[in-house]
């Protein structure tokens, strides 16, 4: 039941414009599935299945495009995505730790998000910042040169955040 | 220069470092400051200008700011918060006094004593977000002195004459590259930038990118009239929001301002650029995976040939380049061939932009000219090893390259002399690490990124890294079996022989070069169940060692577990069933006590 409930909440129109827009387009499947999921945050099937209509291109097609790039994603995600860079320079200077942190924090690995929509736990490789390794990002701010119990109080103070 | 005699101007490092520094913070102090009273009638008499630059290379003491003050050379400051601000304007500012306990001392001018900044003159000293800054600094004159003199063919000569070659990893040579492109039949043609940057531990694109977008711009823009192109993309990785958001800027102003778009700079020649956002795959930084990616499909490589420069994107001709490759032509063309080619080695002209990580003391962007030393590179740029530990290898290259030991460090640094010593120039990351780093786990970790950005098109990479991955992992949790290290040898050359595309041929390297100059810590993990650099936590014992212990207690301080006991005076000890084993006290013990 509670999956209609949901269902219906989304007003999927603004796929339709972002489709017109592109429609005719070279190249236009990886820039609408980008435009739609930062509209909503995630790409249900339900959205894909509105943009192949509306694109002409089966959802097969659609799924095999976004599967293939890891910057898509077909779950809702958390309004905090916390990215642990796991590229060189933070492997060397110990940014698996970090991401041991957030487990014992959160209890979320690598692509999972808490139950309660808050944190989504996404590791990457290399945010550019490696001077400062290492990094995470919580949603668009870096932090840098970070031990593990630094780390723990700053995922400690987003968690105690009231919205 | 662009300080202007009369004028002061206050320059904030405004790099994803700068800002993830609190560089904004910073600048609204400054703001602040100024509105005061005292201050403010100060500077209404002089011009004072605040502007946000990109990166000048040494990220670890952001927030770094430059005082431009009239008759007087430019001072930094390091390290710079909000709190020092109002200082500095009092002082520096006000009343032309230096405050020399937070002015940069003699170490942060060692770090551009060996460099060359030639593609970087103008990272950290021009406002990304201003066109006319730019130009002020001859921004655009390449492509006026190319459209106003050159012929097309004589700007491919040019860079031919260079020897500039490939800065994305390969080396292939740009000018000859170019005309193979133009050679190609067909009115439509297509320029791109790789700006993939998917090396983990490189930076130097972006930095190129937020720090100045116009260059590259420009570069294309020289490219695109050699080679004949109308169209072209820069294809920027999804992970870099603010040099997306400069790239986006430059481009709409670029267009207004009629340096792209039709009828550029009054004559017939037509050029349009566009940005493509990638969504997260290394490979893609693979040309013809890239192109793939462009055209809205999975971004797999397709074999070669048929080369992109005779059939690429929507099937038309393709020429790609690197980022830093456009970032050289402009300086090209105004210097001439000759003076470029008078920088570097025989057959690696210029200089090039590192990415310098890890375990040395000054980490950040550096650009030396090609041939210096990997030994200079590290010690005499970089300041040596952090925390007094010893060096122990460099990972140059990334995923695709290999781990130079110590003994290897007085190799040249250009493309061929890398290659022989089983690295490769690759983007320009280098990775240092200390005796703290195992080199088992290091080719692990190499492996696990490319097993998993393996895009599964060919099997020998599918499986094959797979394969080698799995018997990394039981060498590492203590199962390795004899046998082993020859297997993995084996395999890699089997990969390296059959994989479809560079990912493939190049996955092993690091396990390959790893074996060959640290095979005794294969063997110690193999047969002796121990990890000699105490990384991989399986293998250690954590117990402290009684004789190296100097009974400090900062492994008592930072377990976050609360496992060790400790007195003043007395050994610590850690109990094993509280341990989590997460090397806390290792990584901190300044004795190396703990076994
Ligand atoms: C797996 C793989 C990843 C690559 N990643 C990049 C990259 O991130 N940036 C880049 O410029 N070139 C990358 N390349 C090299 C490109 O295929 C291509 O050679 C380069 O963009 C050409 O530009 P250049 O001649 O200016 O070096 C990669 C190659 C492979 C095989
Ligand atoms: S490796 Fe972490 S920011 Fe580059």
């Amino acid at each position: 039941m509670e999956d209609v409930v949901e269902k219906e909440a989304i007003d999927l129109t603004m796929i339709d414009e972002v489709c017109a827009e592109y429609k005719g387009r070279k190249g236009a499947t990886i820039p609408v599935l980008q435009k739609v999921q930062e509209h909503y945050g995630y790409l249900s099937s339900d959205m894909i299945d509105r943009i192949g209509e509306n694109l002409n291109i089966s959802s097969h097609t659609l799924y095999g495009v976004l599967t293939f790039y890891a910057q898509f994603y077909t779950t809702p995600r958390g309004k905090y995505v916390i990215r642990v860079c796991r590229g060189t320079a933070c492997h060397v200077k110990g940014s698996g730790r970090i991401s041991e942190v957030v487990k014992e924090e959160f209890g979320i690995s690598n692509g999972e998000t808490t139950s309660d929509i808050k944190f989504t736990l996404e590791e990457v490789s290399c945010i550019g910042a490696c001077g400062m390794a290492p990094v995470i990002m919580i949603n668009d701010k870096t932090y840098g040169n970070l031990t593990p119990e630094q780390a723990r109080s700053i995922f400690k103070e987003y968690a105690q955040k009231q919205d | 220069m662009s300080a202007n005699n009369d004028i002061i101007e206050v320059h904030i490092c405004m790099g994803t470092a700068g800002v993830a520094s609190g560089g904004y913070e910073v600048m609204d102090a400054f703001a602040a400051e100024f509105e005061k009273e005292g201050i403010s009638a100060v500077l209404k008499e002089r011009n004072c200008k605040v502007k946000a630059t990109g990166c000048r290379g040494l990220c670890a003491r952001d927030v770094l700011v430059d005082i431009h003050l009239p008759g007087m050379g430019p001072i930094t400051y390091e390290h710079v918060t909000p709190e020092m601000v109002p200082s500095i304007v009092q002082e520096h500012i006000g009343a032309g006094q230096v405050v020399d306990k937070w002015a940069a001392k003699k170490d942060y001018y060692d770090f551009y004593k060996l460099q060359k900044r030639y593609v970087l003159k103008d990272c950290g000293k021009v406002d990304p977000e201003d066109i006319d800054d730019y130009i002020s600094l001859g921004g655009y004159d390449a492509i006026k002195k190319v459209l106003k003199e050159m012929t097309p063919e004589q700007v491919i000569d040019e860079v031919k004459k260079s020897g500039l070659r490939g800065r994305g990893g390969g080396g292939f040579p740009t000018g000859m590259k170019w005309g193979f492109c133009r050679a190609s039949k067909g009115d439509l043609k297509y320029l791109i930038c790789n700006a993939d940057e998917g090396d983990p531990g490189a930076f130097m694109d972006r930095s190129i990118i937020e720090g100045n977008p116009h260059v590259v711009i420009e570069g294309m823009l020289i490219a695109a009239y050699a080679i004949g192109c109308k169209e072209g993309y820069i294809y920027c990785r999804a992970e870099y929001p603010l040099a997306i958001k400069r790239v986006k800027k430059a481009l709409r102003v670029a267009e207004e301002r009629g340096f792209l778009g039709k009828n550029i700079l009054g004559t017939d020649f037509e050029f349009h650029l566009h940005l493509k956002e990638g969504a997260g795959a290394f490979v893609c930084g693979e040309e013809t995976a890239l192109i793939a990616s462009i055209e809205g499909e999975r971004g797999m490589p397709r074999s070669r040939p048929p080369f992109p420069a005779v059939k690429g994107l929507w099937a038309k001709p393709t020429n790609v380049n690197n980022v830093e490759t456009f970032a050289n032509l402009p300086l090209i063309i105004l210097d001439g061939a000759d003076y470029y080619a008078s920088m570097g080695t025989e057959k690696s002209k210029g200089t090039k932009i590192f990415a310098l990580s890890g375990k040395v003391k000054s980490t950040g962007l550096v650009e030396v000219p090609m041939g210096i030393t990997i030994r200079q590179l590290i010690f005499d740029v970089g300041g040596g090893i952090a925390k007094k530990r010893k060096f122990k290898a460099v990972q140059l290259g990334g995923p695709s390259g290999g781990c130079i030991p110590e003994h290897l460090l007085d190799t040249p640094i250009d493309y061929d002399s890398l290659i022989a010593a089983g690295a490769m120039m690759g983007s320009g990351g280098v990775v240092v690490m200390d005796e703290t780093n195992c080199m088992v786990n290091v080719a692990h970790f190499f492996l696990t990124f490319t097993q998993r950005e393996s895009c599964g098109k060919c099997i020998p990479c599918r499986i094959g890294t797979k394969t080698m991955l799995d018997i990394l992992k039981r060498i590492t949790t203590g199962e390795g079996r004899e046998g082993d290290i020859e297997t993995l040898q084996d395999l890699a050359n089997d990969i390296k022989i059959a994989s479809l595309c560079g990912l493939g041929q190049t996955a092993p390297n690091p396990v390959l070069t790893t074996i060959k100059y640290f095979r005794h810590e294969y063997e110690a993990h193999i047969k002796d169940k121990k990890c000699p650099a105490r990384e991989c936590s399986e293998l250690i014992e954590f117990v402290v060692a009684d004789d190296r212990c100097k009974k400090c207690g900062i492994c008592f301080k930072v377990c976050p577990v609360g496992a060790i006991t400790w007195e003043k005076g007395k050994v610590a000890y850690i109990d094993k069933s509280k341990c989590v084993k997460c090397r806390e006290c290792i990584v901190n013990c300044p004795f190396n006590a703990i076994d």
